[in-house]
């Protein structure tokens, strides 16, 4: 069955009509064009196909297009601004939080989604006290970002630049 | 030969497709722009050994968008064998095997349609485990350039009788999947009998190579064009079932594309794993810890239906010195995927192996093992008798012992307690070959005021794209932004594949020569226009000297007193690997090696079922690789070496030695905090929860 929808993608507005068996992910990458997010699993497990949908992050391997009609969603392409890349991404490049690169845009939505979270004031598994503002420490990085993982094993480099671009 | 890269060594430009990468905007090989493309969604065998005896397509071909069911019936026959004899039998050999393909308009109809495909079996007995001593061992086929005979030199059995000290353990390591964060994937365009292949693999022309007899087809009506890929680790460095079916399936629809992109689930036993194995290393030395005997046998898994084997033994070679010495590897063929190349391919099992009964002996010995290691270097390479072209592992071993601490560590194991915590630290060797492989080919032009640089190089992550960039500017003596580096592709020159470290070694090479042969005959100032192409050309030096890389892991291990968790918290690795051709990007390599290393250590496990013949967990949530907090301090450091002999440019393959030897560091510090020896990987907490 297929049916309608409407995405604002980046700050454009798409209009497809998408079978309803699939992905936000597929949707995207396969329909639209939009290659930003990557398919390093498609259940959930990596975290390379995250996106920021109405500004929070999610797994768009694990949501369905067709009941996400009318939604904002962001890659890390429409993150930076034409040729100047979002402050998360300038710090991978300077961090070189990345080697193949395809888990990366992952890597950096997830990273804006997060340090909104931070500032939101949620707490994570690791955090010690959940009355006060959480320190966004190493330690609280890498449990944040346990969603996303890289196989080329960049994580102490994107730790870095994530703790750059927090400051 | 004369180094090329002589001013600041330091340089690190950062990568020049970081941009493309940060934003998502490099396209990898199921992204390249096709137009009105069809998927094609795989059917694996669901027995380990039979026979296909019928399968019914109707349901999948009844459904709408469903244009094509492949099968053993009506696939076209190919010029293939092993693996990449694609739908040519009913045979099955392992679980999981292509047995079919579906090509439909959607990748969700074809997903759907695959699972429609009714498939009846005659089931044979198999066999997909193996045991310790198993009595199917036998010796592998030494004809293969990647197999090395068995050696025996002097007489070990006697040397062990009369030892001072010995030890005799075995180690055992599992299947381990190389699981790139990028799927593989191919897409192919058939056209008026030309072959377009958009594909992610760790060299074009292997791929095309590969190819072109299958098919029969002309080689140059063969395109494989493949500018970013998202990881391979040995995976991608030999196409696999699925580019022939995608090929097939593409064949029948000219002009159509044909996507394919493997599931994770289908990665794992489709495109190679590292496989298990069994290693025993027995060693002796004289009263003063001095080595008198190594002997290191190794067995491993391979397939029945085309050998695979590992080389783990031959990381003893020529570490150490030891008059009397002993290496056999040997293989179990079974009922199984093929097994392929993964990081380090015999190294890092080897090593873990190795590493960790060396840390056995040293303390068997009563002596410090990084004490153990100096008072064992030896001066030649013990086998061939070889000098080292440069071998710097004990510098590194006390640049290491220095930056971490090793002075001030008690040796007793077992005694140091913070909290729930038991603590330890523990170091190991690495060493990985230095390999220059000739034949490559390159070419320099000069239009537009930029140097056009074209070599079918790969960059799977490793930063070849920056690094070679760097060299060609180096070589032609012109700033970075005047050269435009061509890669990734057989639109470019034939090039080596990015395999055994040797990428930046033989390309960068044949750079080299290049640039000196286009300066050679178009001068200083060339002229709109200039081109020279050259083919590298093989070292005069190269078999005159033993040619490695080294480097010392330390790791500082805490595990759970009451759980038996272990964590990493730290990790150092010091290298001596020639030249550093750029400091950032090689800082990543090695740190990446290490992780990996990590993950081996403490997590990665394919667990068969012997029952069915397949891996179990066959996601990456039952097959867990490191994530962000798994992983705590990765430092690297390394040395300035200056290596004369091994290529122009004086660089050593940096890929793979940074995950040689993690895990038997990890394991011997978890020894040290504990007290408890464990000889399986991965290292999980039940191991620990011994009375011992
Ligand atoms: S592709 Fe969505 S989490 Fe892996
Ligand atoms: S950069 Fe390759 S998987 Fe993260």
């Amino acid at each position: 069955m297929d049916a309608e929808i409407t995405l604002r993608v980046d700050g454009q507005r798409r209009t497809l009509s998408v079978d309803t068996r699939t992905t936000l992910l597929d949707a995207l990458r396969e329909r639209l064009g939009v290659i930003s997010p990557k398919k390093g699993c498609d259940h959930g497990q990596c975290g390379a196909c995250t996106v920021l949908l109405d500004g929070r992050r999610v797994t768009s391997c694990l949501t369905l297009a067709v009941a996400q009609d009318g939604a904002e969603v962001t890659t890390a392409e429409g993150l930076s601004e034409g040729d100047r890349p979002h402050p998360v991404q300038q710090a991978f490049l300077e961090h070189d939080g990345f080697q193949c690169g395809y888990c990366t845009p992952g890597q950096v939505c997830s990273a804006v989604g997060m340090l909104d979270e931070v500032k939101a004031g949620w707490p994570s598994h690791v955090t010690e006290n959940l009355e006060e503002e959480p320190d966004l420490d190493d330690e609280e990085i890498r449990e944040r970002m346990s969603g996303n993982l890289c196989r080329c094993g960049a994580y102490t480099n994107i730790v870095s630049a994530i703790r750059e671009a927090a400051e | 030969m004369t180094d090329v890269l002589t001013e600041d060594p330091g340089r690190a430009p950062q990568r020049l497709d970081g941009p493309d990468k940060v934003a998502g905007t490099a396209r990898y090989a199921f992204e390249q722009p096709v137009d009105g493309p069809r998927y094609l969604h795989l059917v694996q065998a669901g027995i380990a050994r039979g026979r296909v005896t019928g399968t019914d397509t109707s349901a999948a071909e009844a459904l709408p968008g469903v244009h094509t069911v492949l099968t053993h019936e009506n696939a076209e026959k190919v010029n293939a064998g092993g693996e990449l004899a694609v739908l040519q039998s009913p045979e099955v050999a392992f679980r999981g095997q292509v047995i079919g393909a579906v090509l439909a308009e959607t990748p969700e109809i074809a997903a759907q349609a695959a699972g429609l495909v009714e498939v009846t079996y005659e089931r044979h007995p198999h066999e997909s485990t193996f045991g310790v001593d198993d009595h199917r061992a036998q010796s592998p086929d030494t004809s293969s350039p990647m197999v090395t005979e068995d050696l025996d030199q002097g007489d070990v059995d006697a040397a062990l009788e009369a030892a001072e000290y010995t030890v005799d353990v075995t180690y055992a390591t599992p299947p381990e999947h190389n699981n790139p964060m990028e799927p593989h994937a191919t897409v192919a365009v058939w056209e008026d009998g030309e072959l377009t292949l958009y594909d992610s693999n760790q060299g074009p022309y292997v791929v095309r190579d590969v190819l072109v007899p299958i098919f029969g087809l002309d080689p140059e009506r063969v395109h494989v064009v493949s500018p970013h890929v998202g990881g391979g680790f040995g995976s991608k460095g030999m196409p696999h079932a699925h580019v022939v079916a995608t090929v097939m399936a593409a064949r029948l629809t000219p002009g159509r594309p044909v996507k394919c992109a493997l599931t994770r689930a289908q990665m794992f036993p489709l495109v190679g794993y590292r496989p298990p194995g069994f290693q025993r290393v027995r060693l002796g030395t004289d009263a003063t810890g001095r080595l008198v005997a190594t002997e290191h046998s190794a067995l491993e898994q391979s397939s029945r239906l085309a050998e695979y084997a590992e080389q783990s033994a031959g990381a003893s070679r020529d570490m150490y010195v030891s008059p009397n010495r002993r290496i056999t590897n040997r293989v179990v063929a079974l009922d199984v995927p093929v097994p392929t190349w993964m990081r380090a391919p015999g190294e890092a099992g080897g090593m873990y192996a190795l590493e960790s009964a060396v840390d056995e002996m040293a303390q068997a010995c009563g002596m410090d093992p990084i004490e153990f290691r100096v008072h064992n270097e030896p001066d030649t390479a013990p086998t061939s008798g070889r000098p080292f072209s440069s071998r710097n592992l004990v510098t590194c071993l006390r640049r290491g012992a220095e930056r971490f601490g090793w002075a001030e560590r008690d040796p007793r194991p077992g005694v140091r307690r913070e909290g729930d915590w038991l603590v330890g630290t523990g170091v190991a060797a690495a060493s990985f070959p230095s390999f220059t492989i000739p034949g490559s080919v390159a070419t320099v032009g000069y239009a537009d005021g930029y140097y056009r640089v074209e070599i079918a190089a790969s960059d799977i992550g490793t930063g070849a794209r920056t690094a070679l960039t760097q060299i060609a500017a180096e070589a032609l003596e012109v700033p970075l932004s005047a050269v435009r580096l061509h890669l990734g592709s057989t639109a470019q020159p034939k090039a080596s594949l990015a395999g055994g470290s040797s990428g930046t070694a033989s390309w960068g090479t044949a750079i080299v020569q290049a640039a000196r042969a286009f300066r050679a005959e178009h001068g200083e100032h060339p002229p709109e226009g200039a081109e020279t192409t050259t083919k590298s050309e093989p070292d005069p030096e190269a078999g005159k000297y033993a040619m490695n890389a080294y480097g010392a892991q330390f790791a500082e291990v805490r595990v759970h007193a009451d759980t038996g968790e272990v964590r990493v918290p730290r990790l150092l690795g010091v290298f001596a690997a020639g030249r550093i051709v750029n400091a950032r990007t090689a800082r990543s390599q090695f740190a990446g090696g290490m992780t990996m290393g990590l993950s081996m250590a403490l997590h990665e496990h394919g667990v068969v079922d012997g029952r069915f013949g397949h891996v179990v967990n066959n996601d990456f949530a039952g097959y867990h690789i490191a994530a962000h907090a798994d992983v705590g301090s990765v430092e690297v450091d390394w040395i300035d070496e200056h290596d004369p002999h091994v290529n122009p440019m004086g660089t050593k393959g940096i890929g793979e030695v940074g995950i040689v030897g993690v895990a038997a560091a990890i394991g011997n510090a978890a020894h040290h905090a504990t007290g408890v020896r464990v000889r399986e990987l991965p290292l999980t907490p039940e191991k620990f929860l011994t009375d011992g």
